[in-house]
């Protein structure tokens, strides 16, 4: 039986957060995942780095932690976060009256803006809609959401946290109206484990509505859906954003080396919260309202198709469950439901993961009565502590003659952690071509990363998210996993197992290049 | 808008078809082939133009992955404008000289009684190969005494006596370095009842600047050669494989020019005098008695265009001549490519298989419509290689 000072249940960017912050501050500290790292909405959603903009006219609040954790985690996450800047582009149907709010606001939340011509902005941006009236720019950036969930966690775990994935809770313990700890299936071997903690923080997202049940707590929890597209290539340099009331399908974000483009917003029953599935229509709709922003996305190939779920969370103070709290919601239940030993955290946005993950350890560390302070705002994640382009590793892969768009990926990938990686002999082979992802970076992924599939190793690497979605490389790929996790047979399973992932969000978009590189995939490995 | 042309990379579905015909994966290592210099490249190029990688620069623009992909992206033009886009330039005075045919091949010519033996010197190649950095081991061309111009200008009142006529674009190589060739142009265009005119200026077409990335030289010359086929009455013909995709193709694709003109008015002379016979318009009288036996060697850049046929077509109008194709392969040459040091052994290993396969079929001579293959295969071979047009007109009466 193990004793922690915390567990930590959903490794999102919520509960990696929070769970990094805890072992900063030296406390005992256990996260437990049911499935991989940002396998729900952290991994789901645009990969935006608000600069809070988006929120100046409705949510003030939320407009000012926006601005303040984009500069922070620009500095500490420099690696996962790349300074894009933003634009707010007016259409002639917005008109300018938004606009002037919009600038008046984001003034008052400390975001700096320009006001750019509509020539100005054609020159930044030649694919932005030419129609535009005006543009405004603002400090929005791109951030990994994948990157950002794994460096978390990583630092979690060297500053002596425990992390589990593939767990999934089955009973809060309770003794006395206290709760005491968790029981944990055990998805890999089938048995199940029993884990006690002074406290238990729940941060599983949308799924957090099932573990407060399990705890005899109730928080009213509405799921709202947003759809996104993926498509095959960076369109637009800087983030483009409708200069509006926030709406669907009005955010294009470069993300990587792909174009994200997005949201929907539909409320869905929780049943369907595990299985998501973006419809035609989605498809259509966001296609329709992107082109508004950059019209050649019609001729633009589409990758990918996803959705992940918002936990919206109905204010305490409406019985109705109507009202929707903006903003952090971090619930004592001890205060709340007279429960002690249980912490909820959710809410907020990916931009102010760290905020909330600071909130949520300075609650625990004064429940636990314990000084430590927060450092995670001048704390680099791992991989964001320096620059390594002429580092020793480096340096010795281009001696290698290693193709430097390969190396190059790996560096912006997984930043000063290249220095873990061996791109001598094997470690030099190219695996996935789309993303050019090497044997070295799969073998650091499996040893310091904890990747036990290729979802997981795609979540870590980019493995198969490129256009071709792994039809050219899976194979290549899931021998490769193979062999360092030290199994060969496993490859078949691996293989199958996430040709089934990559169908899932190839079928709503199969039209044009894509239809084709779907019949590709599916003559190749559908039989 | 220009950006929203250029992105053609993304009809690629990884099939890698291209990297199976790439002449020069197969003996580099260090090349990563078309796909992830193309398409795959251009992707993170677009993110960063820190994942360029200049090993691009082995692409030897061959075309062969654009006529083998399924999905027709234009591979060969992706790493092409990368390489103008993105190369930091190396061995710039060598590239300028190899690549400024005008420049060079005037003064060449001005003084080619010296500067032949002189440049045939094995002291010479031996400094021009370590300090310019061309391989003594290449077979250079010589420069002609008499510039094809010279020449022409000498008979061109001939020309007047034809009511219809034909423009010429001749090219550098036909200039300073074989006029012999436009000569025979001449020949043949009279004796099918043409005139020839040459074009109010005309310049290098510019594929040697721009597979050197001297992008701003090609452009002024395509500039110039444009506007003289704009104007140009009636169809200009060729006789150079290379010269003409780039003046119909590079132009536009690389280069970003308007070549509707070009795309109407030039043309391969084999292809104009092919369909001049098929409609019964020509008719040749050949020589009687005659006995050769050749074979066809397709430019890289002929297949791209398709029109290797008209060539084997025409060719097989001459009777007593047993001509075979020969399959299709890359002679290793590229333009320039394998005149320079650090490719030449490159560029022997990509030519070996053909030079084998023409040793192997005994003919007499090979037959090619591109000026730089000419060189590679006599070098690879010591065989006489001829344009069709010479000849088709060493053959007519």
């Amino acid at each position: 039986m193990k004793e922690f000072d915390v567990i930590i249940i959903g490794a999102g960017i919520t509960g990696a957060g929070t769970a990094r912050d805890c072992a900063l501050r030296g406390l005992k500290t256990l996260l437990i995942e049911r499935a991989d790292i940002a396998d729900g909405a952290s991994g789901r959603n645009h990969g935006l780095l608000h600069s809070g903009a988006r929120y100046a006219v409705g949510d003030p609040e939320s407009a000012c932690e926006c601005i303040k954790e984009n500069m922070i985690l620009r500095k500490v996450a420099s690696n996962c976060v790349e300074a894009t800047d933003g634009l707010f582009i007016s259409l002639p149907e917005d008109g300018l009256e938004y606009r002037d709010k919009f600038l008046k606001k984001c003034a008052e939340a400390g975001i700096h803006t320009q006001t750019l011509s509509p020539q100005k902005a054609l020159s930044l941006e030649p694919l932005v809609n030419p129609e535009l009236i005006s543009a405004v720019k603002v400090p929005d950036a791109s951030v990994d959401p994948f990157r950002l969930v794994s460096a978390n966690v990583l630092d979690a775990r060297l500053h002596g946290a425990e992390v589990l994935t593939q767990q999934e809770v089955t009973e809060i313990i309770k003794e006395d109206g206290r709760v005491k700890g968790l029981k944990v299936l055990d998805k890999s071997s089938g048995t199940v484990n029993t884990y006690y903690a002074h406290y238990i923080v729940n941060a599983a997202g949308i799924w957090g509505a099932k573990i407060a049940e399990m705890a005899g707590v109730h928080i009213g929890m509405l799921p709202a859906k947003g759809s996104l597209l993926v498509f095959d290539h960076r369109v637009t340099r800087m983030v483009i954003n409708r200069c509006r009331k926030p709406a669907n399908a009005d955010i294009l974000v470069p993300g990587d080396v792909v174009s994200v483009l997005g949201t929907t917003s539909d409320k869905v029953p929780f049943e369907q919260c595990d299985d998501m599935k973006v419809t035609k229509e989605e498809v259509d709709l966001l296609l329709r309202e992107g082109c508004k922003l950059v019209p050649s996305l019609a001729q633009t190939r589409i990758i990918r198709a996803y959705a992940g779920v918002r936990p919206l969370v109905a204010s305490d103070d409406d019985p109705s469950g109507r009202n929707v709290s903006r903003g952090i919601v971090l619930l004592d239940h001890l205060k709340r439901d007279g429960v002690d030993g249980f912490i909820s955290i959710t809410g907020g946005k990916l931009t102010s993961y760290r905020l909330m993950a600071e909130m949520t350890a300075d609650l625990l560390c004064s429940k636990l009565a314990i000084k430590a302070k927060c450092h995670t705002a001048d704390t680099p994640l791992p991989g964001s502590e320096k620059s390594v382009k002429f580092s020793s590793v480096v340096r010795k892969a281009r001696e290698m003659k290693m193709d430097t768009s390969v190396i190059e990926a790996a560096v912006s990938r997984h930043g000063s952690q290249v220095e873990a990686m061996d791109f001598s002999g094997k470690g030099s082979e190219l695996v996935c071509e789309c993303e050019k992802v090497c044997r070295a970076e799969i073998a650091y992924a499996v040893k310091v990363l904890g990747v036990k599939t290729l979802d997981d190793l795609r979540r870590r690497t980019r493995v198969g998210m490129g256009p071709c979605q792994s039809s050219y490389c899976v194979e290549k790929a899931a021998k490769a996993l193979a062999e360092e996790l030290g199994d060969t047979s496993l490859s078949e399973e691996l293989k199958k197992d996430y040709l089934q992932h990559r169908w899932k969000g190839i079928v709503p978009v199969c039209r044009a290049e894509q239809l084709a590189q779907a019949e590709y995939l599916r003559n190749k490995y559908g039989k | 808008m220009q950006e929203n042309n250029l992105t053609d990379f993304q009809q690629c579905l990884k099939c890698n078809i291209c990297t199976e015909v790439c002449p020069m994966m197969e003996v580099n290592p260090d090349y990563p082939g078309p796909k992830q210099a193309g398409p795959d490249g251009e992707r993170y190029r677009l993110k960063d133009p820190a994942f360029f990688d200049k090993s691009i620069k082995y692409c030897l623009n061959c075309k062969r992955c654009e006529v083998a992909c399924p999905s027709g992206v234009k591979v060969g033009d992706i790493i092409t404008r990368a390489k103008l886009r993105y190369a930091h330039p190396e061995h710039q005075l060598r590239n300028f000289a190899l690549s400024s045919t005008d420049l060079v091949g005037g003064l060449a010519s001005t003084f080619a009684p010296v500067a032949n033996p002189v440049l045939g010197l094995p002291l010479t190649r031996q400094v021009m190969d370590s300090v310019v950095g061309v391989s003594s081991k290449a077979n250079m061309p010589s420069y002609a005494e008499k510039r094809f111009e010279k020449w022409f200008s000498s008979i061109e009142e001939t020309q007047s006596r034809y009511e219809k006529k034909v423009n010429y674009f001749h090219g550098c190589y036909v200039n300073y370095n074989y006029p012999e060739l436009g000569q025979d142009f001449v020949k043949l265009m009279n004796a099918c009842g043409y005139g020839v005119r040459l074009l109010d200026k005309q310049k290098c077409c510019g594929v040697a600047m721009i597979a050197n990335g001297f992008v701003q030289q090609a452009k002024k010359a395509a500039r110039t050669n444009l506007a003289s086929i704009e104007k140009a009455e009636g169809p200009v013909l060729t006789t150079s494989s290379s010269c003409t995709l780039t003046l119909r193709e590079e132009y536009e694709g690389i280069l970003g020019q308007d070549c509707s003109a070009a795309k109407e008015k030039v043309c391969l002379a084999v292809k104009w005098l092919y369909d001049r016979i098929d409609r019964g318009e020509i008719r040749l009288a050949f020589k009687k008695g005659l006995k050769i036996k050749a074979v066809y060697h397709t430019p890289c850049h002929m297949q791209r265009m398709g029109t290797q046929f008209y060539t084997i077509e025409l060719l097989k109008l001459i009777p007593g001549l047993e001509l075979s194709v020969l399959e299709q392969k890359c002679c290793g040459i590229a333009g320039t490519f394998g005149f320079k040091k650090e490719n030449y052994e490159l560029s022997q290993k990509i030519g070996a298989s053909l030079f084998e396969d023409i040793r192997a079929s005994k003919a007499q001579m090979v037959i090619t419509d591109c000026e730089t293959c000419k060189w590679q295969i006599e070098g690879g071979t010591g065989m006489k290689v001829y344009n069709p047009i010479t000849l088709l007109a060493s053959v007519i009466e």
